[in-house]
């Protein structure tokens, strides 16, 4: 087989990866932060959807700019949330915390069937079945920018944390949280921004979906595992494990359809899961507790 | 001043027959008035929703076609949501509301699971579309299938393959099947597998591919596709993912000679032209269709254009035809059973001899399996968005056109 079509297939599982990297962004900096489990991510990344689905359909807005106010709504509803419902369980038991997040799950995803059923919505673009070829690597317009868009935001989301007070500020209440109290830090204020912030993620994420995917609320628990897999995978807390995560699952899933079983791609990714777990619990770029 | 009642024995027996009777009363009611109640069993959300929409179509136009033939009908129209789970608990309460007879349900795996439920409670299930050979091959004494099985369908579309081939005197080397891996496609693949090595095709079949219909895209198995080199891609699939299979075969710019549906829902979906425009036109299906010269077909399309002013019949002909056709055997035979009772009804549903009817073949009747062994294929073409019938020549209204033009030249 001509080795251009290995190549396609790489880049395709490089390219759907990062997206689905940045949807597990969102998930491990809350994890390493708040120490919540967002139970829930899945559900709010297919709210996303379905905001940049109506945005198209209303508006023409095409849903990688729509990522931009989505991402913004998303930001002011994670601070909102975090601040008067989870903040509440962040220091009890963890099986409170995962009914809760569940609990909100399960009324996210039934509220968005009783408002556009279970059918699958499509935002078709004008470019939808553009491509790009280069050295007979046939590569599809959508992906290329949503892969484009993923990596500007986690850019950003490094910077924030690297460069920024605040981000320093948030990265001190992860290593050491009663330092950062001592030291005057509003911790209850930083751990809403976070939580806002990976809800932005999740947000943006969920936007940029809709180029690649048909928006239907019984994506969500699918997404939810998919975020955990790569989380586990990249490491609990990692940022750079998030988005080294989605390319592993994403290059393993489009390998194992091409030389394998389109049907099976999934039993590699819970396979690579096992024994990240087995060889490496920490996953590939997580520190040991 | 006291009033003295005294309550015998005789009173309480009257009492509880008369109670009873009041029970019973809805039944005996229908019955009486010569009305069959059926449950319509259809996915008309979900995975699966486009084609059960269409079906449900068809279900809305029935009774006023019935109602001319004499027949008496009330439908209760029921969503399978796209899940075998409930399909079965939904026919459990269709049945516990009053219904003498179950149609439906056009997937295969949801078919099983409410002939599961029939068979226990003994109220026949007329099956409308659902191909997978099990449901006829399980002895049930309560179902009948007026469709084609799996290996009917892809023997009927692999021998109209054969004519499409001389009709347009294209030349094949290599074809490559590629179906959802569903229970109708995993059916299909089986037939496939072994009908077509004894069908002397002039092509050869280089793979199979399987492929899970609720993936977010098909772009890696187009490639996988794509690098097999295929003249003809035969596929099994449903409206979405053939959406999603002739995107990707775009954005990879690959063009067969034709994509052709050895019998399967799809590419004949108003979803599908809705959603590609022009890039939906010369695909082909080879399937049961609507016969356009029978009188009963007429009657259908004027009562669909009134019921469902916003749909064209041409793009639900399938599905609406095969609904109509479940419901049309269920009237005819509890007219001549007589009773709503499930098994004198049952026994007057295998005995059916129908020859006028809605789709193309010879007269409605079952095996002792609860088979139609007589129902025909055509070749249908999508042509300006709408499926034409290209073969067999008798019926077609159009010549077919293969190789199908590149994408880059339609409009």
């Amino acid at each position: 087989m001509p080795f251009d079509f290995y190549v396609t297939v790489a880049v395709q599982g490089v390219l759907t990866g990062l997206v689905y990297g940045l949807m597990a962004l969102g998930l491990s900096v809350i994890f390493g932060v708040v120490r919540v489990v967002n139970f829930a991510h899945g559900e709010f990344a297919v709210v996303a959807m379905y905001l940049a689905f109506l945005g198209f359909a209303a508006f023409g807005l095409d849903p990688i700019l729509a990522m931009l106010p989505i991402g913004l709504g998303f930001f002011g509803l994670g601070y909102l949330l975090q601040r008067h419902l989870i903040n509440p369980f962040v220091g009890r038991p963890e099986h409170e915390q995962f009914i809760l997040l569940v609990g909100l799950a399960i009324v996210l995803v039934n509220g968005l069937l009783m408002l556009f059923g279970p059918d699958t919505r499509h935002a078709n673009l004008p470019y939808g079945f553009d491509s790009y070829e280069v050295a007979n690597v046939l590569i599809d317009k959508v992906r290329v920018y949503a892969a484009a868009a993923a990596l500007v935001v986690a850019a950003c989301l490094f910077a924030f944390f690297r460069w920024s007070r605040t981000g320093m500020a948030i990265r001190a209440c992860a290593d050491n949280l009663l330092g950062a109290a001592i030291v005057g830090l509003d911790v209850k204020h930083l751990y809403a921004l976070t939580f806002g912030l990976g809800m932005a993620c999740v947000g943006a994420a969920g936007a940029l979906m809709v180029v690649l995917a048909d928006a239907t609320p019984m994506l969500a628990p699918a997404f939810t595992l998919l975020a955990f897999t790569i989380v586990i995978v990249g490491g609990m807390g990692s940022m750079a494990g998030a988005l080294v995560g989605g390319i592993l699952i994403g290059v393993s899933e489009a390998f194992a359809s091409f030389l394998v079983a389109p049907s099976a791609k999934s039993m590699f990714s819970f396979a690579i899961l096992i024994a990240i777990l087995a060889l490496r619990p920490q996953g590939l770029l997580g520190r040991k507790p | 001043m006291t009033l003295k009642t005294s309550v015998s024995r005789r009173a309480v027996l009257a009492g509880a027959a008369a109670g009873s009777a009041a029970l019973a009363a809805p039944a005996i009611v229908s019955a009486q008035a010569g009305t069959l109640r059926i449950g319509v069993l259809l996915p008309r959300s979900g995975l699966l929703a486009q084609a059960g929409q269409s079906c449900h179509r068809g279900a809305l136009a029935a009774p006023r076609v019935l109602a001319e033939l004499g027949y008496r009908v009330e439908l209760v129209h029921v969503d399978t949501e796209s899940n075998a789970d409930i399909a079965r608990t939904q026919a459990e309460r269709l049945i516990n509301d009053g219904a003498h007879v179950l149609t439906g349900a056009f997937d295969s795996g949801h078919t099983l699971a409410v002939a599961q439920v029939c068979e226990q409670r003994q109220v026949p299930f007329v099956v409308n579309i659902a191909a997978a050979p099990p449901i006829t091959e399980q002895g049930l004494k309560f179902l009948v299938r007026n469709f084609q099985t799996g290996p009917q369908l892809v023997t009927n579309g692999l021998r109209l393959i054969n004519s499409l081939i001389a009709a347009t005197k294209i030349d094949p080397k290599r074809a490559v099947f590629l179906h959802a891996n569903d229970t109708f496609g995993q059916a299909q693949r089986n037939a496939m597998d072994a009908i077509f090595p004894r069908t002397n095709m002039p092509f050869q079949l280089v793979e199979s591919i399987a492929y899970d219909p609720r993936a977010q895209d098909l772009s890696v198995e187009v490639t996988r596709l794509r690098s097999l080199r295929p003249d003809l891609v035969l596929v099994v699939t449903r409206a979405s993912d053939a959406i999603k299979l002739v995107r990707d075969m775009v954005r990879q710019r690959f063009e067969p000679m034709g994509i052709v549906s050895p019998g399967s829902p799809g590419m004949y979906d108003e979803e599908f032209y809705q959603a590609l425009g022009p890039l939906a036109d010369f695909h082909v299906s080879n399937l049961p269709w609507v016969n356009p010269k029978s009188a009963m077909t007429q009657a259908l399309e004027r009562s669909f254009a009134t019921t469902n002013p916003g749909n064209r019949f041409a793009a639900d002909g399938f599905n609406a035809g095969f609904t109509f056709e479940a419901l049309l055997i269920a009237a005819d035979a509890f007219k001549r059973a007589g009773t709503t009772s499930g098994v004198p009804l049952m026994e007057a549903i295998r005995a059916t001899n129908l020859a006028e009817h809605v789709m193309i073949g010879g007269p409605i009747r079952f095996d002792e399996k609860g088979q139609n062994p007589n129902i025909g294929s055509a070749c249908v073409q999508n042509r300006g968005r709408t499926p034409v019938v290209v073969l067999p020549e008798d019926a077609a209204t159009m010549a077919p056109v293969l190789p199908m033009p590149g994408w880059q030249g339609r409009a």
